[in-house]
């Protein structure tokens, strides 16, 4: 009976076997997509613009296998169309197929040499095959018959004969094992075991599980019982409310009364190795293979389990690790439960994949490139983890720290490696702390990243490492991590970031736009910026975006000015804007902590004071390191002061702001530019008015209407040196300093982009009060944008405040984030004042002819720019606050600075 | 900008004549970016006084030159309108040109008349008064500087850095004048608004030609007029070629030293960094490295040595700022290679701060003049790029020796050599680093003074050698 339905996993290397015009094409064409097909004539074709020229063969088959290595890395089904006949052929498919651990399949079409021929015949392009041609492969392919399956092949489907060839219709995929991409859990994921049946009872418990041990009345039976209390599907702590487990053993009633069609009910995801060393070994099987058939535990394998299989299917095991006590504690158990282990534990897949893809569990780990795939190397990955292949001091192998080159995103959660505390690197965090070794049972509870755990009740195995090993081996190599001084795993891996992670086209997901892209030029320039100038990147959480003007005024005399602010969050259908006093100072973004323990806990940095006051590009804003302690000193204490620490429940913050006065830190451009063009126009100007002044008393014509121009051009000059004269300031000491913040972007596990600004005014306006004479409350109002005398009275506000000198204002949403906007709004617009802008466009800017040359420029592309600028720095922010690895933090920082290096016109 | 010149030649007005422009006239000529206007503010008999008024038009300026690097030109914000600079010559070549060429039709005598002169210019950028002296004195001329301050409102700044510059000549050509004004006025501003290729030397020849090669200063000049190294020995050469005395005096190796904006002082700073790396080249030859990193390569001057190495299979030279790595690519004419010599070179964007592991798997690591600028608070991730991670076989790092600097007159103490160092060590600082770092990765550490030692003070530059 010919089969009509071929199963093949769905991930797999799909390799047809058969001689020329056996009907491989036909066959492949009719059962897979045309894009999954890889064929060796095609890539002929291509190196070769012929089909046929076995000249080109070696190319070909290089352009195959290239095509098919791109495609199993991409995670594809491939099909390759070639004869596959000879065992070298097949041999470079099998070990690409186990480079990307991805399972190879062969199929066979086996058709007799006349049809082959006959159909050869009819084919122009095959006139040229020789007579032996097809006898040959087919001898070949005979051969092959006995050595597939050597070779590495998982599904072999030998179709015998033109008929069982045309009888396959659907080529049936199938999911791997390891795929569970539709169950999200939520879960409670509990770390080695290892016989510690006592341990394991109790971290139930404060899961919210009950336990009960029942009399065995069959032989099936497992005499344990497992069941959800009911208020475990929320996740409150446990302790609250503790109910019977009398109440509990009904759980499916309790289930659909309650709360089940709310939230899905947690189960538990055991990583393996549970069993030996322990004490229990055969009681921890009975619990988990009870949670397990009553759909409330998913298991692993670790390395122990697998051995003990290896140990139950009559294999020849080594007795060392703890095996003895698990064999000697089997002996008293019957051959049905060992017979129910056995099949147990050969059930259990390597690792899995859930959660959409978002968490992925092994044993021992799993690299990136190897979740949800299936090859020899990656179960023993699972069981294993990665090893150098170097024996320690104390006989045991060097483990290779694959977590710290994590990159996926995926969260891993493993075992296997005991360590002191579980912690979190990249992503990734080993739960096994050590139970066996009287370490500590702990549960990850997933997705709140909660941690549970349990200490041992004693000592039930020496280690033969030290547990806290690895880290004295760690401290001893680096002289700073004392104990004091103590980084976290993640901290000390991000002493240093990797150039991949900045370099070549990056494109970054944010949460405001879909996907933000830093051009390969442009990260170019950033690493040079932020190499030569920057900070210490572990300070660096945000950079500021940049931020457009208002369009060119429709006025006479004016190049910018509120109303076309207004239009444009009237445009956007905001009902509300707060227009804020724009300093003209620096531009500052400020980190500081509470003391220094915060700073090293919080940033992992140490010996660099409290904080730091950087620039829009990352660069220390103070080159004197007294006067930026002095100058945090003092801010931090206004913050103790505005009682700000309790009110936000932190040790640190983030604050943006500008830092005044500008020749702060502009003093050299201003002497060198600012003060050096209006000095060569004051010097020069009055004497060509004299000389002018001179020739008009003679009466020359048209010397006269120079000399007007002349003469205003004296006067803007005057205006000009004026104009900047109002931002400078001697600054000798700290008084002369002033901190103007506007933003509070960020504490303790929180940012405030979800405040409006009148919000963020008034807080700091609060912290400010503590400190009038170094802090600046910035004035600030909210306009209705549809109250026409509010809009005219903030219009006057401006007319007001920059006739005064003033720099302008900032018009931003009332919400800082607005909602419900198709499009993502500007954050901020500015409006610069006329006698400002002198020093933006030159003295003689608003000469005639000058104001109309400049009032054609172009705000779309600094506007774009912002946007962009804006979701990576609020991106950057909430990964830091939600500890995210400081590469993903630092990918958004160095973004935003790749940005920076856009052309676009520096005077918008 | 104004430029006024006055005679008192009788009759005065013989000036217009000279000039070839009417004193009855305004007459306005348009220029690439504003307009030059000439006008006689007093022309009688006694005494006549032509004025080139400049209006740079800034907003054009900056329209024209998109894209331009130059940053004075590329800011509304510039002193271009008010400064006399190349947009004078060009102005003058223009306006006066048959003054210049010293033709006068009418009165054919006149060119080579020698006129009491007077000349303002308002205003002229130069580093101090002397320096107008310097230049214009041997030529002749009384001068009278009036210099400006920076801003009124703040003493404290000083002065800035233009003047008001008068000349007064008892008897000279018109053309000379103008020549003088042609070509020194380019030389004090220091930058030029147009492209200059081969073709300036031949305008410096022409307007410089007679006076020039006797002029004391003709060096700077020269390199400030053509302002590319690349012209200035060869238009030396020239401009020397009919003054057999003066030539001997031209010592071709310190105008070869030539840079412009180099802080290191310029003959002796390039002789040392020619010395630095032939140490560095010849210690990586000692060590017998095939495989050699490049940290911070630069324009590629060590490159070169390296690959002249025979033993040496690979080079990566990896720096920071691409404008340097293509200047490399240039120097060492990468597109033409021969492709064995191309294989054995790798030219690349990095940074000693991120992990890179391209790094790793190498002989030898050359960081030369890299380490001072890094903020020191940044030598730590350096450290775990170069040593922990890479682990090259052998390090070379080089940096200034501190102890060192007072041997340099221009330098305070207490000042760097370079204005991007972030700090310069001291021969105890810098072993005392190298001994940390070499004693946590597995390295045993040697260090050499580099460049002539002096007493008490060591060499100019000092080099470690870290082998594992």
């Amino acid at each position: 009976m010919p089969q009509d339905t071929l199963k093949l996993p769905e991930l797999s290397l799909v390799l047809l076997i058969g001689t020329s015009g056996a009907g491989k094409s036909t066959f492949a064409r009719r059962l897979f997509q045309a894009t999954e097909i890889v064929s060796s004539d095609q890539c002929r074709a291509l190196v070769a613009d012929d089909e046929n020229d076995q000249a080109a063969t070696t190319d070909a088959f290089a352009l195959l296998h290239y095509l098919v290595g791109l495609r199993l890395k991409r995670g594809l089904l491939t099909v390759v169309d070639a004869t596959n006949v000879q065992p070298e052929a097949r041999k470079t498919l099998v070990q690409l197929a186990r480079d990307y651990h991805v399972l190879p399949t062969a199929i066979i079409l086996d058709v007799p040499d006349r049809l082959a021929e006959d159909r050869n015949r009819q084919r122009a392009e095959r006139q040229h095959l020789g007579r032996h041609v097809v006898p040959q492969q087919r001898q070949q392919l005979r051969r092959s018959l006995k050595t597939l399956k050597q070779e590495g092949f998982r599904h072999i489907y030998h179709l015998r004969g033109p008929e069982e060839v045309d009888a396959v219709q659907t080529i049936q995929r199938d999911p791997l094992y390891s795929n569970r991409k539709q169950d999200s859990g939520p879960f409670d994921i509990i770390g080695d075991v290892h016989g510690c049946y006592h341990e394991l009872v109790q971290l139930l418990t404060e899961l919210g599980y009950a336990v009960k041990e029942q009399a065995v009345a069959d032989a099936r039976d497992l005499g344990v019982r497992v069941t959800r209390r009911r208020d475990v599907t929320s996740c409150v702590s446990p302790l609250n409310d503790v109910e019977t487990a009398d109440n509990a053993t009904n759980l499916s009633n309790h289930e659909t009364q309650d709360i089940a069609s709310l939230q899905p009910p947690r189960r538990v995801l055991f990583l393996g190795d549970l069993v030996d060393r322990g004490p229990a070994s055969p009681q921890v099987l009975r619990l988990v293979m009870s949670m397990v058939r009553d759909g409330l535990a998913l298991c692993v394998p670790g390395n122990h389990d697998i051995k003990l299989l290896r140990y139950l299917g009559g294999k020849q095991v080594n007795e060392q690790h703890g095996f003895a006590e698990t064999v000697q504690q089997l002996a008293a158990e019957s051959d049905t439960f060992k017979s129910q282990v056995r099949q147990f534990l050969d059930g259990l897949v390597s690792h899995y994949v859930l959660d959409g893809g978002k968490l992925v569990v092994a044993h021992a780990g799993m690299r990136e490139e190897m979740q949800g795939r299936g090859s020899g190397a990656v179960r023993a990955f699972a069981l294993f983890g990665e090893t150098t292949g170097e024996i320690d001091e104390f006989g045991l192998p060097v483990r290779y720290n694959w977590a710290a080159e994590y990159r996926g995103r995926a969260t891993v959660v493993y075992g296997h490696t005991p360590v002191p505390a579980a912690e979190w690197l990249n992503n990734t965090i080993d739960i096994d702390t050590g139970c066996v070794f009287g370490g500590r049972l702990t549960a990850l509870r997933y997705p709140e990243r909660e941690l549970v755990s349990v200490p041992a009740a004693q000592v039930y195995s020496e280690p033969v490492r030290p547990l806290d090993y690895l880290r004295r081996l760690a401290e001893a190599n680096n002289e700073k991590s004392t104990t004091e001084n103590h980084l976290s795993a993640q901290q000390q891996h991000d002493d240093l970031l990797d150039i991949r992670d900045v370099t070549g086209k990056q494109i970054i997901k944010t949460r405001l736009l879909p996907s933000v892209t830093i051009r390969e030029e442009n990260a170019v320039a950033a690493l040079e910026v932020m190499s030569r100038f920057a900070l210490n990147p572990k300070w660096l959480l945000y950079l500021p975006p940049t931020m457009s003007p208002s369009e060119t005024s429709a006025l006479p005399d004016m190049l910018e000015h509120p109303a076309e602010a207004f239009d444009y969050f009237r445009r956007q259908g905001l009902e509300r804007v707060v227009c804020e006093e724009k300093h003209m100072g620096s531009r500052v973004v400020v980190v500081l902590a509470r003391d220094e323990d915060a700073a090293r806990r919080r940033f992992g940095v140490v010996g660099e004071g409290l904080g730091k006051v950087y620039t829009r590009t990352g660069r220390n804003f103070f080159t004197d390191t007294n006067l930026e302690a002095a100058f945090l000193a003092r801010l931090q204490d206004a913050l103790t002061a505005s009682n700000f620490w309790e009110r936000f429940n932190t040790e640190w913050l983030c604050l943006d702001a500008e830092l005044l006065p500008w020749s702060a830190k502009a003093q050299q451009l201003i002497k060198d530019q600012y003060a050096a063009v209006a000095a060569a126009a004051t010097a020069a100007l009055p004497k060509a008015v004299a000389v002018l002044a001179q020739a008009t008393a003679r009466g020359l014509d048209g010397v006269e209407a120079l000399l007007a121009r002349t003469t205003a051009r004296q006067r803007a000059a005057q205006h000009y040196a004026e104009a900047y004269r109002r931002y400078c300031w001697p600054v000798d000491s700290l008084a002369d300093l002033r901190l103007a913040p506007f933003h509070l972007l960020a504490t303790e596990g929180r940012t405030y982009f979800d405040k409006d600004h009148a919000w963020h005014m008034e807080t700091l306006r609060a912290v400010c009060l503590a400190d009038e004479s170094l802090l600046r409350a910035t004035p600030y109002r909210v306009v209705h944008l549809q109250d026409i005398a509010d809009v005219e009275a903030a219009t006057q506000w401006w007319l007001d405040l920059t006739a005064a000198g003033g720099e302008g204002m900032v018009m931003k949403p009332y919400d800082f984030i607005p909602s419900g906007q198709k499009t993502l709004v500007q954050p901020a617009l500015k409006c610069r004042g006329r006698e400002y802008l002198r020093i933006i466009y030159g003295p003689d800017y608003l000469l005639p002819g000058n104001l109309e040359r400049l009032s054609e420029r172009n705000v779309k592309s600094k506007r774009n720019l912002a946007l962009r600028e804006f979701a990576l720095g609020v991106e950057g922010l909430e990964r830091f606050v939600a500890g995210a690895p400081l590469r993903e933090v630092h990918q958004c920082v160095f973004g935003v600075l790749a940005l920076e290096s856009e052309a676009v016109d520096p005077r918008l | 900008m104004l430029l006024t010149i006055t005679t008192t030649h009788q009759p005065a007005t013989d000036l217009g004549y000279l000039l070839h422009k009417n004193p009855a006239r305004l007459q306005t000529l348009e220029l690439t970016a504003g307009q030059a206007h000439i006008f006689y503010p007093e022309a009688t008999a006694a005494r006549c006084t032509v004025a080139l008024l400049l209006d740079i038009d800034p907003i054009g300026l900056v329209r024209s030159q998109k894209g331009a690097e130059n940053f004075a030109l590329a800011q509304y914000v510039n002193d271009r309108p008010y400064v006399a600079s190349s947009f004078l010559s060009t102005a003058l070549a223009k306006a006066f040109n048959t003054a210049m060429n010293g033709t006068c039709q009418d009165r054919p005598d006149l060119p080579d008349a020698l006129l009491p002169l007077e000349a303002t210019v308002a205003v002229v950028p130069a580093a101090d008064s002397a320096q107008l002296h310097r230049l214009f004195a041997p030529l002749g001329y009384e001068i009278e500087t009036e210099a400006h301050p920076l801003d009124p409102s703040r003493p404290e700044w000083g002065n800035s850095p233009y003047y008001t510059l008068r000349l007064r000549h008892s008897g000279l050509r018109l053309r000379d004048l103008l020549a003088h004004l042609y070509v020194l006025v380019p030389v004090l501003d220091n930058n030029k608004h147009y492209y200059i290729g081969p073709a300036e030397a031949d305008k410096l020849l022409l307007r410089g030609g007679e006076w020039l090669p006797r002029h004391p200063e003709r060096e700077f000049i020269t390199r400030r007029y053509l302002r590319f190294a690349e012209y200035v020995n060869p238009t030396l050469a020239r401009l020397l070629a009919s003054e057999p005395e003066a030539q001997e005096e031209a010592p071709a190796a310190e105008a070869a030293a030539l840079a412009p904006n180099d802080l290191q002082l310029p003959a002796a700073g390039q002789k040392l960094h020619d010395q630095r790396l032939d140490r560095v080249a010849e210690v990586v030859r000692q060590l017998g490295a095939k495989r050699v990193l490049d940290l911070g390569c630069g324009e590629g001057k060590l490159v070169r040595r390296l690959l002249q190495n025979p033993q040496v299979e690979h080079v990566l030279a990896l720096d920071v700022s691409w404008r340097e790595l293509e200047r490399a690519g240039q120097r060492l004419h990468l597109a033409e290679m021969p492709p064995r010599q191309r294989e054995r070179l790798t030219l690349a964007q990095g940074s000693v701060l991120y992990h890179d592991a391209r790094l790793a798997g190498y002989d030898a690591a050359a960081v030369v003049e890299v380490i001072e600028h890094l903020d020191e608070n940044r030598l730590a991730a350096f450290e775990q790029v170069v040593f922990a991670r890479a682990q090259p076989g052998a390090v070379l790092v080089t940096t200034p020796n501190a102890d060192y600097n007072q041997r340099y007159e221009t330098l305070s103490a207490g000042d760097f050599r370079h204005s991007d160092h972030r700090f310069e060590w001291t021969r105890a600082q810098f072993a005392a680093w190298a001994e940390g770092v070499a004693g946590r990765h597995g390295y045993r550490v040697r260090l050499e003074p580099l460049g002539p030692e002096a007493a008490e003070v060591g060499a100019p530059s000092q080099l470690a050698v870290f082998e594992r």
